[in-house]
């Protein structure tokens, strides 16, 4: 029976008739991060953009062994002619990727979510706060900052990972750590003999930055257990709830909002998120 | 649209008419109960049946579909299936028709899912009124599914020797024209009326509050004793969302045959009340306890999916009461937080 609400009922939309069907990308070129993780470069058929935004994902197959979503690694303003995502060899899926070769095709289907509202972001001061592979779907949102570097205040990035053979995109984290209009922070939660840097989880760098809350985002992404002490970091900077943002790992199987494993108490993590402000999921239990 | 009287000696012939033309599900006997199958003889059918195990829904989302078939040998040439047969579900109950509407709403919504609609284009309803409750766990008249004005192409009403037939679309209009009706006499109008009105008193209210008070009293729950009373007793079987009308969660996974070649990527039901639904790659489960998992499966019923899709996630059929082997039940669940919430003086 209809109940009214005050919600009102999800839009029409076209007959989308190959709403299951993949389109094959070819894998241009893969690069080794860390033991687990690699970058794949791929391009879809007749060099199609993907038209994403930072923060979306597409849903990524290999006939056969299945799908799994993965988030969009690469900025919309690099290459409009390929894409990237980062995978860790931790499922079928990414154990099957992992075996590819340039040259081989793959499943895409996408991009979907919501991405990061960069228009909102512009004039601001922003944080960024990875953990881990958190650092994946932030990258892309990084990259485009950076290539509009002018219409963003400060650029602050603090980044930890487990060990230094852990840190993801090495090579890029030297370039931003040599520009003089970010400040990176590094740390790991265990060092080893050539490490110098800070030793500790994320936490232990926001005690070496200051900023303007009233002037500042932050953008967080990174395992669940992360989020809480993050958070509160971010709350004791003075940092609002709406300022807050943060992109959410679920087992997305459709990506259309219908399949129900990215529910989140009432909310489809594939259609409203799975990127967020701390505002709109605070009321939600399940969130984090 | 309008009303037809149909002879019940003519029903044979109506439905002997349709099955060269359609593929005819319908309540049969089985084993004791009954269940949605297809018939092939209109003997066959027994529409003065109380509830099937499974809903029809199985007809418009099947427990296993092929969502396309593949060869990897030649890049991955994809097939999609084969058209939906022209099928007409007969003798649908009310509680089921709503189940069917939201499911319409469901998959038409955001991204429409097109092997859904290819069924349900394809897919004629000639539902039934329900005259007694099927038995003590059904709550129709609670969650107002126990009649409804729309959702279906026919719509019967048992009159003793007759239907009356009440025409919803213009499909159920050219599917009557192929058997022999009557027009309504004033006579057949008054005997329309005195089993409507005779039937509403036979069924029960079964939930001690109004429905419309569902969504806010479940809103009120969030933190209530009874989820982890309920996850201690739960055994996470699934049962539950298996014979829900209006369960639609899936799950998707590829199937490679022996010559690690062909295969089909596939479409099947799949539960929130499993272990691994909300479960990611790297382990993390966001409802971890059965507790959890049943708070979900109720909020969506009573709240979750109306915020969603403006319908309730809940038809009253009973059919989880009925396949809980630990008993619970939506009936005892509502009325016990509503308890709850008096109790403690919330409402």
């Amino acid at each position: 029976m209809i109940l009214t609400t005050s919600h009102p009922p999800i839009a029409e939309a076209a007959h989308d008739e190959e709403l299951f069907l993949p389109t094959f990308a070819t894998i241009k070129s893969i690069r080794q991060l860390t033991e687990l993780e690699k970058v794949f470069t791929l391009e879809l058929p007749n060099s199609a953009p993907l038209g994403h935004r930072p923060g979306q994902f597409v849903e990524v197959s290999i006939l056969g062994v299945g799908e799994a979503p993965i988030s969009i690694s690469s900025s919309p303003s690099r290459s409009a002619k390929s894409f990237e995502f980062c995978a860790r060899k931790v499922g079928d899926v990414t154990g099957a990727l992992h075996k590819l070769q340039p040259g081989d095709r793959v499943g895409i289907r996408g991009p979907f979510g919501r991405g990061f509202p960069i228009e909102k972001f512009r004039g601001k001061d922003l944080l960024f706060a990875p953990g881990g592979l958190g650092l994946a779907p932030l990258r892309s949102l990084i990259n485009q900052v950076l290539d509009e570097r002018a219409m963003f205040g400060r650029v602050v990035i603090l980044y930890g990972a487990r060990t230094p053979d852990e840190l993801l995109f090495k090579d890029e984290l030297k370039r931003w750590g040599e520009r003089k209009d970010v400040e990176l922070l590094l740390t790991v939660d265990r060092g080893d003999e050539s490490w110098t840097g800070n030793v500790g989880v994320i936490t232990t760098l926001f005690r070496q930055i200051s900023v303007y809350p009233r002037n500042t985002v932050a953008v967080t992404c990174g395992p669940p257990v992360m989020y809480r002490f993050v958070l509160m970091e971010l709350f004791g900077k003075g940092i609002s709830e709406g300022n807050i943002w943060l992109s959410l790992e679920r087992r997305m199987k459709c990506g259309v909002g219908k399949c129900g494993h990215c529910q989140i108490n009432n909310v489809y993590a594939c259609q409203s998120g799975p990127v967020f402000s701390y505002k709109e999921i605070k009321g939600l239990e399940e969130a984090l | 649209m309008s009303l037809k009287i149909l002879q019940k000696e003519k029903l044979t012939e109506f439905i002997e008419q349709l099955l060269p033309q359609y593929r005819i599900a319908g309540p049969i006997k089985d084993k004791g109960g009954y269940a949605f199958q297809e018939i092939t003889d209109p003997a066959e059918l027994e529409l003065e049946y109380t509830t099937t195990i499974l809903p029809p829904k199985k007809y418009l989302l099947p427990t296993r579909e092929v969502l396309f078939e593949f060869d990897n040998s030649n890049g991955g040439v994809l097939q999609p299936p084969p058209q939906a047969k022209p099928t007409i579900i007969f003798g649908m109950h009310t509680c089921d028709l709503h189940a069917v509407q939201l499911l319409d709403q469901v998959f038409s919504a955001g991204h429409t899912d097109p092997n859904y609609l290819d069924r349900r284009k394809n897919t004629l309803i000639v539902s039934i009124e329900c005259l007694s409750p099927c038995d003590e766990n059904s709550f129709c008249k609670s969650m107002g599914t126990l009649s409804a004005d729309e959702g279906y192409d026919l719509h019967l009403t048992d009159l003793g020797d007759a239907y009356a037939v009440d025409i919803g679309t213009e499909a159920g209009e050219a599917l009557l024209k192929q058997v022999p009706t009557n027009e309504p006499t004033t006579e057949t109008i008054q005997r329309l009326n005195a089993v409507l009105s005779e039937k509403w008193p036979r069924f029960p209210y079964r939930l001690n509050f109004d429905v419309s008070d569902l969504p806010s009293l479940l809103n009120l729950s969030m933190k209530s004793p009874l989820w982890n009373e309920l996850g201690e007793r739960c055994l996470a079987c699934a049962a539950c969302t298996n014979v829900c009308p209006t369960c639609f969660c899936f799950d998707v996974y590829d199937e490679i045959g022996l010559d690690l070649r062909h295969g089909q990527r596939l479409r099947t039901w799949d539960s929130c009340q499993l272990d691994e639904f909300a479960t990611v790659a790297g382990g993390h489960n966001f409802r971890k306890s059965r507790a959890l998992r049943q708070r979900h499966r109720f909020m969506r019923k009573g709240k979750y999916i109306l915020e969603a899709h403006n319908y309730l996630g809940c038809v009253g059929c009973g059919r989880c009461a009925r396949a809980c082997l630990v008993d619970i039940t939506p009936v005892g669940v509502f009325n016990e937080l509503h308890r709850q919430l008096e109790v403690e003086g919330r409402l």
